[in-house]
């Protein structure tokens, strides 16, 4: 793609800017400040990529999967303001599903180990996993919330705090599954994911991309499945003191 | 009468921290509750009854004090165990899943043990055995209540707390409940603590009570003895419906 065709891409911007001043939504500073920065942060990400395809150094991918690792539970943890060590939570969750997902997909050969398929994809199950970590801290504050009577109840019977909160354990679980199998049902129907998309338009065969897709439709299913599974595990402890007494943190 | 005590609260407070701010819920309270008796907890709106009535279980935690059961100190018993001893009625009848049978086995299958017969802790509320498969959120608020108590006595439990169980039922519906209740404290020698803001309900179930007003204990006693004479002046406005609550 010429500069030119890319700069000519712009136009569609000013579609959205004109959209707004005759709205007068007042986002055009914000579109251009968004314009701007997505400019920059894509063509550094652009040159770091290359760099790091180049170098063959190891050290490099390592650092970039921890960088995404890091934003992405920063990011996530907001969803669980009040719980305590929410961010440590989200950072685990993240870390141990990219570190397993990536290591059964090395070792049974799916991808060859080099920083092109490794960083792309660590992307694609670190972002994933952010979702599905942010959407289970906050299904779990709000039915700890919303269940907090059958929770004490239960407790008040003499269950243990995991089986007392077994019912907002799976309900978070599911909450954090269920992106990933909704567009995982509607995948080829509605929309062409990214990745296959940008197969196609750099020249690949679509049997070939396709075949791509759906490995990383499973990838991200069973990363997104672990991440929850581990956030809720490690999260439900959190909203009981170590006398089995429920404490609904405020958000 | 058995004058042993089961229960012995002696000098507790609970404290909250709230927004930075600290709530005093309850303020160095004492008070014993006998062995095989009905002792009501009674108190104006957010004068602590139902956080007093946690504590006992230990769902809530306390600040400072001792609560004995049996004299033996509760945080020194397993907290499970604690709280299949000491049984809770909600106010509000919530059901987990499942029938009537599945709802009062709910206690004895953590337990890994042998599981009773529901009918015998139907039989024990004056329910009809036919309620076993019903689904409970079907019933009447009262049978509802009763179906509550049956799931507590079914971890056979030697203590029974109620959280103004009748709060949400008609006259003849509370009157039944009422009966359940003190033919099993009678029946079974079950100690019950029975948090009310009715009086006349007091009147007819308790032998014992206190009075709670601002997270304080003002009065205890005898049952008959309050009501005929109370101690305080609180404790005088409050039978005379003056003494307002908090909340």
């Amino acid at each position: 793609m010429s500069y030119l065709s890319l700069g000519l891409a712009l136009g569609f911007v000013g579609l959205a800017a004109i959209v707004s001043r005759y709205q007068e939504l007042g986002l055009e500073k914000d579109l251009a400040i968004g314009v701007i920065r997505a400019f920059i942060q894509l063509t550094i990400v652009g040159y770091i990529l290359s760099y790091v395809f180049a170098s063959h150094n190891q050290i490099f991918i390592v650092l970039m999967i921890s960088l995404m690792i890091g934003v992405a539970a920063h990011n996530a943890a907001k969803r669980g303001k009040g719980v305590p060590q929410a961010q440590s939570i989200v950072l685990i969750g993240i870390a141990f599903s990219e570190g397993i997902t990536l290591l059964l997909l090395l070792a049974l050969r799916i991808i060859p180990a080099t920083a092109q398929y490794i960083i792309p994809l660590s992307g694609m199950i670190v972002g994933n996993s952010m979702i599905a970590a942010g959407v289970t801290m906050n299904r779990l504050t709000s039915e700890f919330k919303l269940r907090r009577g059958e929770v004490e109840l239960a407790l008040s019977l003499g269950a243990p705090p995991k089986k007392a909160a077994l019912p907002v354990i799976q309900s978070a679980v599911k909450a954090g599954m269920i992106p990933t199998v909704d567009s995982m049902k509607t995948v080829g129907l509605v929309q062409l994911p990214g990745m296959m998309t940008g197969q196609i338009l750099a020249g690949a065969d679509p049997i070939q991309a396709v075949r791509y897709q759906i490995m990383v439709m499973f990838m991200i299913s069973g990363a997104s499945a672990l991440t929850s599974l581990i956030v809720v595990l490690l999260g439900y402890t959190r909203y009981f003191t170590p006398h089995a007494q429920l404490v609904v943190h405020d958000s | 009468m058995n004058d042993s005590i089961k229960l012995n609260v002696e000098n507790i407070s609970l404290i909250l921290q709230e927004r930075g701010r600290f709530l005093t819920l309850l303020d160095h309270v004492s008070l014993k509750i006998r062995q095989g008796r009905i002792h009501a907890l009674l108190g104006p709106s957010g004068s602590g009854k139902s956080t007093l009535l946690y504590t006992l279980n230990r769902l809530r935690q306390i600040s400072e004090g001792e609560i004995y059961l049996d004299n033996t100190e509760t945080r020194s018993l397993n907290i499970l165990d604690l709280r299949r001893r000491v049984g809770l009625v909600m106010q509000k009848a919530i059901f987990f899943s499942g029938t009537v049978s599945d709802n009062i086995l709910y206690g004895p299958r953590i337990q890994d043990k042998e599981l009773p017969d529901p009918f015998h802790y139907l039989e024990l509320v004056g329910l009809n055995p036919d309620f076993t498969n019903r689904d409970p959120n079907t019933l009447s608020g009262g049978q509802q209540q009763r179906v509550s108590i049956a799931r507590a006595l079914a971890n056979d439990p030697e203590v029974l707390l109620l959280d103004e169980p009748t709060s949400a039922l008609d006259a003849q519906a509370s009157e039944h409940l009422e009966e359940v209740v003190m033919q099993l404290c009678q029946e079974c020698q079950l100690t019950v603590v029975w948090v009310t803001h009715d009086l006349h309900q007091a009147r007819r179930v308790a032998q014992d009570v206190t009075l709670l007003y601002r997270g304080q204990m003002l009065e205890q006693g005898e049952a008959a003895d309050f009501f005929a004479q109370p101690i305080t002046v609180e404790g005088r406005a409050y039978l005379d419906g003056r003494l307002g609550g908090v909340e």
